[in-house]
């Protein structure tokens, strides 16, 4: 195995939950949700470029049962809402989502009628990416957050990652 | 006036006289407004001539002008593969009226029909299977209409939950 010549012979203590995060953390399972053009940089992230591979969560399943980890990338109209939302519903527990992208935050340069102005209105959003897209590395960045995230065991999706409270601002007012 | 323009404005007075509101040539784009009653029979006669062969509706789109009497106006942009070339004719219609439809004339009229139709709200009479395209089905406005609100009405689209 390699780890009984730098520890030597002998155990580890840890507790359970420690080195069951640890796992999860390490083989987080992506559920595509490539709405827009931001899911081509998503596809560019798991490409041989940057090669999301290196962090243990390079298959993306097309069947949400599969997954633990939405990666919501691009805009999101409120006819999509709702598919995006049974999805979620479908995927078991626990489970992530990332953010990705200025549309996905907060409906960026569309402000009109049929985009929802930031999906954290109908779903629990772990990790916020910005960006117009955001660079591959910066999803990586963000699954690195998700990972921390994981480690802590916080699981239901409620607090921002990212330091500060942004919802106050990305909420917006009713016209 | 450019010589194919010419030879389908000549056309179409021979064969419907005097029926044409509006003729109007812009940069050697033809423009042809004519009274919605007429808009079957002209197309179909546009698309069947055998020298014009108007064979693509190359799109069907809608304008809301925001004034009292003919409010809303329907454009078809055509197109004839044989010659190359294309011209606009264009139809006006008040609120509440229906719009007779090309779908007889043109099989991509359906669809087209069908959008301008849910932005709009212009109703199209004959129209094989008028439904939304883009909004959801039960939504109950018009988003491209000049008195719609650019964020929408609240409370009319639902979020899961």
């Amino acid at each position: 195995m390699g780890l009984e010549s730098w520890i030597g012979q002998g155990f580890i203590a840890t507790r359970l939950e420690t080195i069951i995060n640890w796992c999860r953390k390490n083989s987080l399972y992506p559920m595509p949700m490539g709405i827009a053009c931001c899911a081509l940089e998503m596809m560019h992230a798991v490409a041989p470029r940057f090669d999301m591979a290196r962090f243990g969560s390079e298959v993306m399943r097309f069947t949400p049962r599969q997954c633990d980890l939405m990666i919501v990338a691009g805009t999101t109209t409120y006819k999509m809402a709702k598919v995006v939302r049974k999805i979620y519903d479908q995927m078991p527990d626990p489970k992530w989502v990332i953010a990705m992208g200025a549309c996905t935050l907060s409906g960026g340069i569309f402000r009109t009628y049929s985009v929802v102005q930031g999906i954290d209105q109908f779903l629990p959003v772990d990790v916020y990416v910005a960006g117009c897209p955001p660079r591959p590395d910066n999803l990586l960045n963000a699954l690195m957050h998700v990972q921390k995230k994981v480690q802590r065991g916080e699981c239901k999706g409620t607090a921002p990652a990212l330091v500060g409270d942004f919802r106050g601002q990305i909420k917006v007012k009713e016209s | 006036m450019e010589e194919l323009n010419e030879k389908v404005v000549r056309k179409l007075k021979n064969k419907f006289g005097d029926i044409f509101l509006n003729v109007q040539e812009f940069r050697g784009e033809l423009t042809i407004t004519l009274p919605k009653e007429y808009i079957i029979q002209v197309s179909k006669f546009l698309k069947e001539d055998e020298e014009l062969s108007f064979n693509l509706l190359s799109d069907l789109c809608g304008i809301d002008m925001n004034t009292k009497e003919n409010r809303f106006g329907v454009i078809y942009n055509l197109y004839s593969l044989k010659n190359k070339h294309r011209i606009r004719l264009k139809i006006f219609a008040s609120e509440g009226d229906k719009v007779p439809s090309v779908t007889s004339v043109w099989k991509t009229a359906n669809w087209h029909e069908r959008e301008t139709y849910d932005m709009f709200g212009i109703i199209f009479d004959g129209h094989p299977d008028l439904r939304r395209m883009y909004m959801p089905e039960e939504y109950e406005y018009h988003p491209l209409r000049k008195d719609f609100p650019l964020m929408g009405i609240s409370g009319s689209l639902q979020l899961p939950e």
